[in-house]
C-alpha cells in the first residue's frame, strides 16, 4: 500500500509511477465523465462520492447507473456489476501467484486498487511470478506505484465531475479520452497474432452480441476470442509460450 | 440537478463496492491452494486483450444500442489514428491525445 513508507522508498515505486503517468491523463479524463455522469442521471452529490470512493469500478458504475433508476432490482444491478467485471476474475488468476506470499487483507487491498491500466504494465513489467524476497518487494513497489497514480488521477477527476457536473455538457464527449487509453492497452496486449485475432473477436462479437442483458456480451465475447484462439491454436500446432516471444 | 439520497441506493452502492472487491480478488481471497487447469493457463494468455477489446468495440462502433450506419462518427477516426499512433510511438498518454486531437475538432466541430 501506499501509505507503507518501506515500500515508497524503493525505486520500483517511482518507476511506477513513471510509467503509468503517461496513462493518467486519460484515466482523469475517463473519471471526470463518469463523476459528470453520475450526477447528471439524478443520483445526489452524496451517492455519486459514495459511488466514485467505494465502487471504484467505472464501466460498472456506468452500467449500474441506468438501472439504479429504472428501479432494478438489487440482485440485477449486483449481477450485472459482477458480468461487467468478469474480466477482473480472469486477472486475478493471473495475479493470484503475483501475491499468495502476503497476508489475506494485504493481497485483497492490492487486488481491490487493481485495475484494467495496472493490471496490464504490471504483467507486462514482470512476465514471472517473484521467486525471491527481493524480487516480493520490488514487485509490490512497482505495482503500487501503479495503482497510486490511477487512483489519485481517477478519484481527484470524479471528484472534480461530480462538483462541475453541471457546468460541464456531456456532449463534448469527453469520455472518449478514456476508451482512447483502452485501446492503447489493447494494442499493448495484443502482442501475438492470435491475440489480435482474440481481440477482434471479442470486438465482433460484442458488438453482435449487443442486445444481451446484464452486458453479457462481453462474457460472450471472451468466451467466443478464448474457445477459437484455442482451436487455431491447436490446428497450426502453436505453442503460446514461444508465440509470446515474438 | 441532484436528486435526493436514499438508503436503498446508499445499500447498493455497498454491494457493488463489494462485487469490485470479489471480482478483483476471486482467486486469491482463499488461501487454500488451487491447481490452475491447463485451459485456465492458455485462457490467460488469450482472456485480457478479449475482454478488454470486448469493453470497447461497442463504444466506439455503437450508438444508443444500435451498430452506425454512418462514417461521419469522428470516434472511428479517433479511434484508427490512436491505433495507428501507438504502433508508430507506443504510449498511452500520447493515442489519447492523438485520438482526441481528432476526435474534438469532427466531434465539435463537424457534429460527427
Amino acid at each position: 500500500m501506499f501509505f507503507s513508507p518501506a515500500i515508497r522508498r524503493r525505486p520500483e515505486f517511482r518507476a511506477g509511477i513513471r510509467d503509468m503517468s503517461s496513462a493518467a491523463l486519460g484515466i482523469g479524463a475517463w473519471g471526470l465523465m463518469t463523476g459528470v455522469a453520475m450526477v447528471k442521471s439524478n443520483m445526489s452529490v452524496l451517492e455519486s462520492v459514495a459511488m466514485t470512493l467505494l465502487v471504484y469500478a467505472g464501466s460498472s458504475q456506468l452500467a449500474a447507473i441506468p438501472l439504479l433508476f429504472a428501479g432494478a432490482p438489487a440482485w440485477v444491478i449486483l449481477a450485472t456489476g459482477f458480468c461487467v467485471n468478469l474480466r477482473f476474475v480472469v486477472f486475478s488468476l493471473h495475479l493470484r501467484p503475483y501475491l499468495m506470499h502476503m497476508p489475506r487483507w494485504r493481497r485483497m487491498t492490492h487486488g481491490y486498487l487493481t485495475a484494467d491500466l495496472s493490471y496490464a504494465l504490471f504483467t507486462r513489467q514482470y512476465a514471472a511470478p517473484p521467486a525471491t524476497l527481493a524480487e516480493q518487494q520490488s514487485q509490490e513497489a512497482y505495482l503500487t506505484g501503479n495503482y497510486f497514480v490511477t487512483w489519485c488521477s481517477w478519484m481527484g477527476m470524479s471528484l472534480l465531475g461530480i462538483a462541475l457536473a453541471n457546468f460541464i455538457p456531456q456532449n463534448w464527449g469527453l469520455g472518449f479520452a478514456g476508451v482512447l487509453s483502452l485501446v492503447a492497452i489493447v494494442c499493448s496486449m495484443a502482442t501475438t497474432r492470435l491475440r489480435v485475432l482474440a481481440a477482434l473477436i471479442a470486438g465482433a462479437t460484442a458488438v453482435a452480441a449487443h442486445a444481451l442483458p446484464l452486458k453479457l456480451n462481453i462474457v460472450v465475447a471472451i468466451g467466443a476470442a478464448v474457445l477459437l484462439c484455442f482451436w487455431l491454436e491447436k490446428q497450426f500446432g502453436l505453442d503460446p509460450d514461444a508465440e509470446d516471444d515474438k | 440537478m441532484s436528486g435526493i439520497t436514499d438508503l436503498w441506493t446508499m445499500g447498493v452502492i455497498v454491494g457493488l463496492a463489494a462485487v469490485t472487491v470479489l471480482t478483483r480478488c476471486f482467486f486469491f481471497i482463499l488461501d487454500r491452494p488451487w491447481g490452475l487447469p491447463e485451459w485456465a493457463h492458455r485462457a490467460l494468455h488469450y482472456a485480457p486483450a478479449a475482454a478488454l477489446a470486448g469493453v470497447i468495440a461497442p463504444e466506439i462502433v455503437m450508438t444508443q444500442g444500435h451498430l452506425i450506419t454512418t462514417l461521419h462518427d469522428a470516434r472511428l477516426y479517433a479511434a484508427v489514428v490512436g491505433a495507428a499512433y501507438y504502433y508508430w510511438r507506443r504510449g498511452v498518454l500520447g493515442t489519447m491525445l492523438a485520438g482526441m486531437a481528432v476526435y474534438l475538432p469532427l466531434h465539435l466541430g463537424l457534429g460527427w
